[in-house]
């Protein structure tokens, strides 16, 4: 009786023993998965993963929100944006988990590589106020303390280190930014280098705003 | 018991074609013969109902053009919009847009909480692009980007699978790239999910 006990016993055993191996060769199958998912999402991958949403050729979008244009931006203020968006001085729903697993090698490739796209802008702002637009960016506003954009974003719009390039942004990005910019920027304690542009952003009427940000989103 | 369910069906089902007669007939029923008699859906043939008309609009001129090319987009979209010109196109998407829309409510509901959070947030670290930040936050769609809320979990699951094989639903839309980022685990519960927002 107690003979098939023994083999049983020892089946088992080698059971459990092979379970464990299987489950060894389960977890290296896993492990070099993800180092393979982790080339395969390498440089290429996370730009194509970016230009879902921010536009094929990285020129915005319009989906639910406005994706501005990464073409041509400032590779500085990119770089300030996404450590803004996982630090939570810049609210964003969706920026804040997609800026959190970009390493700061990875953030510097993008920039450089976003600097570099020169797609035509995306067009569609209406035209109306473009002549206003114009003159705000170029001369400001005196009465309203609305310094000329021209100043810091340069008279092409294309912005330096780390204050954006406007030209051929997106006409409802800019519009939600200067409207939302209270809201939006410079939150919590930490100082925020586009400081100055709450008081601008505030000094500015809806149509104002609309105004300028129509006029930059034609800039080539 | 079972003639009166048959009776009130029938009732529900002319209520429904009622509307559709009002309009225009022919064009109409053209159209619910396959996406069902108050376009809520029907089999393969995706609802219609509370799509965003300019997105119905775009569908129709991929349909014309041949660049909306999965195997039953082919079969039967490109002969059902061959004749139809822009106006009537337009017509017929205002017309189903106007239609308020009832969830399919035919995924598998443990799938809901994952299909939600890939929905919300993507997966950053795999490149899944976030869903919600093109179709809003309830999947109601915007212009020509669709209302995906409440769609049937077949349907959701099928185009997600096309284009990551390689097909298209028109020129330059970004659907291509999302979907070649998830793996059928993910497409699974965004469908699964996705079928149960109204």
């Amino acid at each position: 009786m107690l003979a098939p006990s023994g083999p049983r016993r020892s089946s088992s055993r080698r059971a459990t023993s092979l379970r464990v191996v299987l489950y060894a060769m389960a977890l290296t199958v896993a492990c070099s998965a993800t180092s393979d998912a982790q080339e395969r999402g390498g440089f290429e991958a996370k730009v194509e993963y970016c230009k879902t949403c921010h536009g094929l050729s990285a020129q915005g979008y319009r989906g639910w929100f406005p994706m501005p244009r990464l073409a041509g931006q400032q590779p500085q203020y990119l770089e300030n944006q996404l450590r803004a968006f996982i630090e939570r001085r810049r609210t964003n729903p969706v920026m804040a988990n997609v800026a959190h697993v970009l390493s700061p090698a990875m953030v510097a490739s993008l920039a450089t590589h976003m600097k570099n796209l020169d797609p035509k802008p995306i067009g569609g702002a209406p035209k109306g106020s473009i002549g206003l637009g114009k003159r705000i960016y170029e001369e400001g506003l005196p009465e309203s303390n609305v310094p000329a954009c021209a100043a810091c974003h340069g008279s092409d719009g294309k912005g330096q280190n780390e204050i954006p390039r406007l030209a051929g942004q997106l006409y409802e990005y800019t519009v939600g930014q200067l409207t939302g910019w209270a809201k939006v920027r410079g939150q919590g304690s930490a100082v925020d280098t586009s400081a100055i542009m709450a008081p601008t952003a505030h000094n500015l009427t809806r149509s104002q705003v609309e105004a300028v940000a129509a006029y930059v989103s034609y800039l080539q | 018991m079972k003639r009166i369910g048959l009776k009130t069906a029938l009732l529900a089902m002319l209520a429904c074609i009622g509307p559709a007669m009002a309009w225009d007939g022919a064009s109409v029923r053209n159209c619910t013969w396959c996406h069902g008699t108050s376009a809520q859906g029907y089999t393969v043939a995706p609802r219609l109902a509370g799509q965003r008309p300019a997105y119905l609009e775009s569908q129709m001129r991929s349909f014309r053009d041949h660049t909306r090319d999965n195997p039953f987009s082919k079969q039967y979209m490109w002969g059902a919009v061959a004749a139809l010109d822009p106006r009537a196109a337009r017509d017929l998407a205002a017309y189903f847009a106007a239609i308020p829309p009832k969830p399919a409510n035919d995924g598998d509901a443990n799938l809901m909480a994952k299909g939600k959070a890939i929905y919300m947030d993507g997966i950053p670290e795999a490149n899944i692009a976030s869903c919600y930040a093109c179709h809003g936050p309830n999947a109601e769609g915007v212009g020509e980007i669709p209302r995906v809320g409440g769609l049937a979990y077949f349907y959701v699951k099928a185009r997600l699978e096309q284009w990551g094989q390689g097909y298209h639903s028109g020129i330059g839309t970004p659907m291509p790239i999302v979907a070649r980022s998830l793996g059928p685990n993910e497409i699974e519960a965004l469908a699964s999910y996705l079928s149960f927002v109204r």
